[in-house]
């Protein structure tokens, strides 16, 4: 099944009330089939086409706070358009949930999958989570709907552009009772009804926006522990566990562990695999959750529990232009936190939607074991950009 | 459960902080309680939303949200969907400056509309961006002074002409579209109450003047509004499905002097040639309006082609300057 296809379903069998859409490759196979669902009757909800992607998430918004169930998606151009909203939405802790089919940010103006766009949104106090594979992106929604109306914050499912949303793969669909069992009906406790009036979104000044501030901060940390125990009960129910937090794969020794996100996972897997067979000790581990960022699960996982890391090297499609990769810079920073003097190298990979090849990977965890570099790298560069190696340097 | 208070019914209660004699919060105060607290009030950001909410404190007694600036309709939208999915009709309000609806807004404005959602959307025209401290809005009329439309050697205010939202609004073709004013309580009610009554989108511009952005007595906030519809500078008028279905008509056409000189935000036309020039295109602009909508018997002195076509001073917008005339 197309990834998009199965991502729809999933947000079907939610029973989302309320579903905001605009068009943006990659993200568009996913709404079209949501509107084909409601057309034919197998969905019921008000499918809206908004005039923009900053009314669709105000959209949501206010069906949310309204006490409706609510979907949106988007990519790119248009999940920047929305970046006013979506800070908000976050501030007025509205469970909101959305997919962000990742794709690179112009200019120069690109289609292609990275992570950019939804990194660029990290402190818009939205959780975020990467799916790996189709079937987890279509699991990820359930959970994220259970998670966001838990803890009354927004979730960002993210899933690779292309190639996941434009992939074939069997997806396994739970049945729609097991669902309904997993996720309760919507209910949302501020919401907007003449018989008990409340005021959202109201004013506040220095004397108390600290708090509100700190206090969406300690519920976004607090975020993890939900997080984890949606995916062990999901596990529990479904039978499948895609890891809550991070997905670790043969750390058990490892002395050298490449850290990435999303969809190349199935790539480093591989090579893992191959390069174990060659007698080398390496690992990986996928972060599946980046907010909130997962510092003292990566701790324990890269530092503790067998792992034997020396190195650590992050492979990520985004960076932050002008300083570094952004996953690493994080890494470090939790690393540095808990007194762990291990080696952490950044390269950023796979920009626009150039593939992070086994080659590309390889040489990643090759140039890794062969010096220490504090600066931003960049793997698959063409020639003519940096050295022979596919290893350019800024 | 209903945990309201029996005793007080105002959906917009006293003790909020706006200046006195400030025309929003009248209309407002008239507009929420000809609607009652049965209702879904979405504000976008502006005056209205910071004199009435404040460090956990509001002067709101039904349920009300604000979001951003710019995405009230869209905000609507999508409580109004959330209502029909939950099979309810409580009605949805949304409440606006005039850059929340003129400008910032109008996009998400016209979705709202073309999508035909069940919302009343109320701009509160005080013809400038009055929270950030008096910035120009395209609501803004034609030789205003605002921060941003200084007069000065090159210049006698805005360049530009007022917006004509509502027959923007209207071309949508939905069921109702009116303007009202303060000063005309019956007429503001009926048209509330003419919109309550139909479903689908409906707009209401209700001139709101502030004093402290047009620069006038605090007591004269009614007569000010009066005079903006007794000159034809703001006719009071309704359309349905596009069509113009019923204007109030003047008894007598005031000059437009008599309305601007109350009002410090045109005061530097007085006493100079290129001033008299901005006043006579002014005047122009009332007839135009008086012709446009019949709402006199008699001729005025401009139509509605040649009104737009009188030369206005300063640099930028699309004024003809006729040679030797006006420099
Ligand atoms: C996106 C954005 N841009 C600018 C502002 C600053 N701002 C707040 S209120 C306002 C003006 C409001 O003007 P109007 O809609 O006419 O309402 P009024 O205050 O006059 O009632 C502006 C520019 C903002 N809050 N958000
Ligand atoms: S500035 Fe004008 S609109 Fe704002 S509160 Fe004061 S009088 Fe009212």
């Amino acid at each position: 099944m197309e990834g998009s296809h199965a991502v729809a379903e999933a947000v079907s069998l939610c029973r989302p009330q309320v579903v905001a859409a605009y068009p943006i490759t990659p993200q568009t196979h996913i709404i079209e089939h949501l509107a084909e669902m409601v057309a034919d009757g197998g969905l019921a909800s008000e499918f809206i086409s908004a005039e923009s992607e900053f009314a669709a998430a105000s959209i949501v918004l206010g069906a949310v706070a309204a006490g409706s169930r609510a979907f949106t998606a988007s990519a790119s151009q248009g999940l920047l358009l929305m970046t006013e909203v979506l800070f908000n939405i976050a501030g007025l802790r509205l469970p909101v949930v959305m997919v962000c089919a990742n794709r690179a940010v112009g200019a120069p103006i690109n289609i292609f999958s990275d992570h950019q766009d939804s990194m660029a949104l990290r402190d818009a106090g939205w959780i975020q989570l990467y799916a790996g594979s189709n079937q987890e992106a279509a699991d990820t929604i359930i959970q994220a709907y259970r998670i966001a109306e838990t803890c009354e914050l927004p979730v960002m499912v993210c899933m690779d552009g292309f190639f996941l949303t434009h992939t074939f793969e069997p997806v396994d669909l739970p049945g729609q009772d097991t669902v309904d069992a997993f996720l309760p009906a919507f209910h949302f406790a501020r919401t907007l009804d003449p018989t008990r009036p409340i005021t959202l979104g109201g004013g506040s000044e220095p004397d108390n926006y600290m708090e509100y501030r700190q206090h969406q901060h300690q519920a976004l940390v607090s975020a993890a522990t939900e997080i984890e125990n949606v995916n062990l009960e999901f596990a529990q129910t479904f039978g499948r566990d895609h890891g809550g937090l991070i997905d670790a794969y043969r750390l058990e020794g490892a002395e050298v562990v490449m850290v990435t996100l999303g969809s190349v996972m199935g790539a480093v897997k591989d090579v893992v695999d191959s390069l174990r067979g060659q007698g080398q000790l390496v690992g990986a581990l996928r972060l599946r959750c980046f907010r909130p960022f997962p510092a003292s699960a990566l701790v324990t996982s890269l530092c503790d529990t067998g792992c034997n890391a020396k190195r650590i090297v992050v492979l990520e499609k985004a960076l932050s232009v002008g300083a570094d990769g952004i996953v690493v810079t994080e890494l470090r920073a939790a690393l540095h936190n808990a007194g762990m003097a291990v080696i952490v190298e950044g390269f950023v990979g796979g920009l626009g939607g150039r593939d992070l090849t086994i080659e590309v990977i390889e040489s990643v965890f090759r140039t890794a074991s062969d010096g220490v570099s504090t600066r931003c790298r960049f793997a698959g560069l063409k020639p003519e950009s940096g050295d022979q190696s596919t290893m350019g340097e800024s | 459960m209903d945990v309201r208070d029996t005793y007080r019914h105002n959906v917009l209660t006293s003790g909020h902080r706006a200046c006195s004699g400030c025309g929003e919060a009248m209309a407002a105060r008239m507009v929420t309680d000809i609607i009652g607290p049965d209702a879904v009030y979405i504000n976008a950001t502006g005056c209205l939303q910071v004199f009435t909410t404040h460090n956990q404190q509001s002067a709101w007694q039904a349920p009300w949200i604000h979001s951003v600036f710019a995405n009230a309709a869209a905000v609507a939208s999508g409580v109004e969907a959330a209502m029909r999915a939950n099979g309810k009709d409580t009605p949805v309000v949304v409440q606006a400056g005039d850059g929340g609806t003129f400008d910032i807004g109008l996009q998400c404005l016209s979705g709202m509309i073309e999508r035909g959602h069940d919302v009343l959307f109320v701009c509160y025209d005080n013809e400038a961006y009055m929270n950030t401290g008096v910035q120009r809005s395209s609501s803004t009329p034609h030789a205003v002074r605002t921060t941003t439309s200084p007069p000065g050697r090159l210049s006698e205010g805005k360049h530009h002409l007022k917006k004509d939202v509502i027959s923007i609004i209207a071309a949508h073709q939905m069921p109702y579209a009116a303007t009202a004013t303060v000063a005309y309580f019956p007429d503001l009610k009926a048209k509330v109450e003419k919109a309550m009554s139909l479903k689908g989108p409906r707009f209401l511009q209700v001139l709101s003047p502030c004093p402290l952005g047009w620069n006038h007595d605090a007591a004269q906030t009614i007569q000010v509004s009066r005079l903006a519809v007794e000159t034809g500078l703001f006719p009071l008028v309704e359309l349905e499905h596009g069509a113009v279905t019923g204007v109030m008509r003047l008894a007598r056409q005031r000059p437009v002097e008599d309305y601007i000189k109350l009002q410090g935000r045109f005061k530097h036309l007085f006493g100079s040639k290129g001033g008299a020039v901005e006043i006579r295109h002014l005047q122009a602009l009332a007839d135009a309006r008086i012709r446009r909508y019949g709402l006199l018997e008699a001729d005025t002195e401009w139509t509605t082609d040649t009104a737009n076509q009188v030369q206005r001073r300063g640099r930028g917008g699309y004024a003809r300057v006729s040679k030797g005339e006006s420099q």
